[in-house]
């Protein structure tokens, strides 16, 4: 599994601190919905480092897009938020992570839990599922800190429905008339939110380290058994 | 194929370090990265205690109020990960590990630093003496935090930092020489950052 | 909870690099607890080198410690692993 060059095709904001960047990348050889890239920057003093960023897109030839948040003090995020124009190169190594994966064959119904950028891989999922017609039974249970941060809103607005339930929660602030959840994700908010245990749901969570370990120990408190709930933490990188 | 040069891309390091002080292949940082072999143990003080064991004629033990009662001093060094990472005038609180190994007798040669959550590197004797290592309760004038090795880890400046033990609980004298967690996995026997000895071979 | 921990899911590349077959997906057996899990759903830890623990008992399954294209896996605390090919 050698590193690819990819270069960018074009960049797309999706909220403020989001942005979806479009690489074109020869040879790629498709990749499952929830796979995701190491992604390799090389100064000219021969500087490197290294980040994994989740696949946004479905496969589309040797087109890979890449959803990513910037974060405030972060070295790789800012780059490619900021930096990246059409016609630049990075290196991409993957796709990999057979573990987090959901294709719709694998049925539902599905729990998906995702802390802000978290929804990268979860949409992935989603639009896998859009593409091959599918209506099993999904909710996505997506927290973000407010209204402008939501990723993929309208897109989200536009995919509800024939099975596909979002459910938002807004944590730090909440657009005038907001009737929804204004928490953090907790069992009650899953319990509400989620199929019931009875019908084995196939349940992923991905985010934020602290996000994960709360969804995820408040999932195995509400009964769910640990095998079917699959998560990717985010966390802190390396370097 | 060499990496392709991402345009613009540099990365967050400083600049203007004085090149005397960085090791070859190093990049000085402003940050203090958190690197962790394990889970941050979380030890509560009434059970903290450090211990100087194995080929000693006297084993010594001390609680944390013996330990913090011992003469401790303040040292500014250079710190250097074997990710490439320096950090340059880091200021520790701590005590000398001469303070701690005063008055006890031994034939061994080498030390092995053992913690909370089972790490291990180990050094030889000349390397923790005279002046060389501390272990170190304050980092920049404040209580050692756990990720960062809190309540004490070791400080011995002139070794790559995983030879610095986190969350260190005492040292165990041997005449044998007997690599540690990293030691065994790949990383350099001793770790001398200016002969970039990062690696098995190096 | 370790709000520094990964999944193992976070080292499959490299992991796919050096055995050229999906990982995340292996299965390993803790020699320490005897639990066996998926790789994906190892606890990972990134320090001097990558260090893959049990999630049951925390025991330090593997490390994998990079030098360019030389790679150093140890598999001290896995009684077994079971990969597709």
């Amino acid at each position: 599994m050698d590193w690819r060059v990819a270069e960018v095709v074009n960049v797309v904001a999706e909220t403020p601190r989001a942005k979806t960047i479009a690489f074109d990348v020869p040879g790629w050889p498709g990749h499952r919905p929830g796979q995701h890239v190491d992604v390799r920057l090389t100064a000219e003093d021969g500087y490197q480092a290294q980040r994994s960023y989740s696949i946004a897109s479905v496969p589309d030839g040797t087109r890979v897009e890449l959803t990513v948040e910037r974060l405030e003090d972060g070295e790789v995020s800012p780059y490619l938020t900021d930096e990246l124009r059409p016609g630049d190169r990075i290196e991409l190594r993957g796709p990999v992570g057979g573990y987090f994966v959901w294709e719709p064959a694998q049925g539902g119904p599905l729990l998906l839990a995702a802390g802000g950028s978290g929804v990268v891989p979860l949409m992935a999922m989603i639009r896998a599922r859009a593409a091959a017609g599918s209506d099993v039974d999904t909710r996505l249970l997506f927290s973000s800190r407010s209204w402008e941060d939501v990723i993929y809103r309208e897109e989200l607005e536009r995919l509800g429905g024939d099975g596909l339930t979002v459910v938002h929660t807004l944590t730090r602030s909440q657009p005038p008339g907001w009737a929804g959840y204004a928490r953090r994700v907790d069992a009650e908010m899953l319990a509400e939110v989620g199929p019931s245990l009875a019908e084995l749901p196939g349940v992923y969570v991905c985010g934020p380290t602290p996000f994960v370990e709360a969804v995820a120990e408040a999932l195995v408190q509400l009964g769910h058994e640990p095998h079917r709930v699959k998560t990717e933490r985010f966390g802190p990188t390396r370097g | 194929m060499p990496p392709i040069i991402s345009r613009g891309f540099r990365g967050r390091r400083d600049d203007d370090a004085p090149s005397g002080r960085v090791p070859p292949g190093q990049y000085v940082t402003r940050d203090f990265p958190v690197l962790s072999a394990g889970p941050t143990p979380h030890r509560p003080l009434e059970q903290w205690d450090f211990s100087i064991v194995g080929e000693v004629d006297n084993p010594r033990r001390w609680t944390w109020e013996e330990f913090r009662a011992l003469p401790s001093e303040e040292v500014t060094v250079d710190i250097h990960c074997v990710t490439k990472w320096s950090k340059l005038d880091t200021v520790w609180q701590g005590v000398s590990v001469d303070t701690l190994l005063d008055g006890v007798e031994t034939a061994a040669e080498y030390v092995v630093q053992f913690c909370d959550g089972g790490y291990t590197t180990n050094l030889s004797l000349d390397d923790v003496t005279g002046g060389m290592a501390w272990v170190v309760f304050g980092y920049d004038g404040e209580p050692l935090e756990p990720e960062h090795g809190g309540p004490a880890r070791m400080l011995v400046p002139h070794l790559y930092f995983w030879k610095s033990a986190k969350w260190v609980r005492g040292l165990r004298l041997s005449a044998t020489d007997e690599p540690g967690f990293w030691e065994v996995n790949g990383y350099h026997n001793y770790g001398d950052p200016w002969q970039e000895q990062r690696y098995w071979g190096d | 909870m370790d709000a520094l921990m990964l999944d193992g899911n976070a080292v499959a590349g490299i992991l796919q690099e050096v055995f050229a077959v999906e990982m995340t997906t292996a299965i390993g057996t803790c020699n320490t607890c005897g639990v066996t899990d998926q790789v994906g759903a190892l606890h990972v830890f990134l320090g001097a080198g990558i260090v893959m623990r049990c999630p049951h008992c925390d025991n330090a399954l593997v490390t994998i410690v990079e030098n360019g294209p030389r790679v150093w896996i140890g598999f001290a605390g896995v009684r077994t692993l079971q990969v597709t090919v």
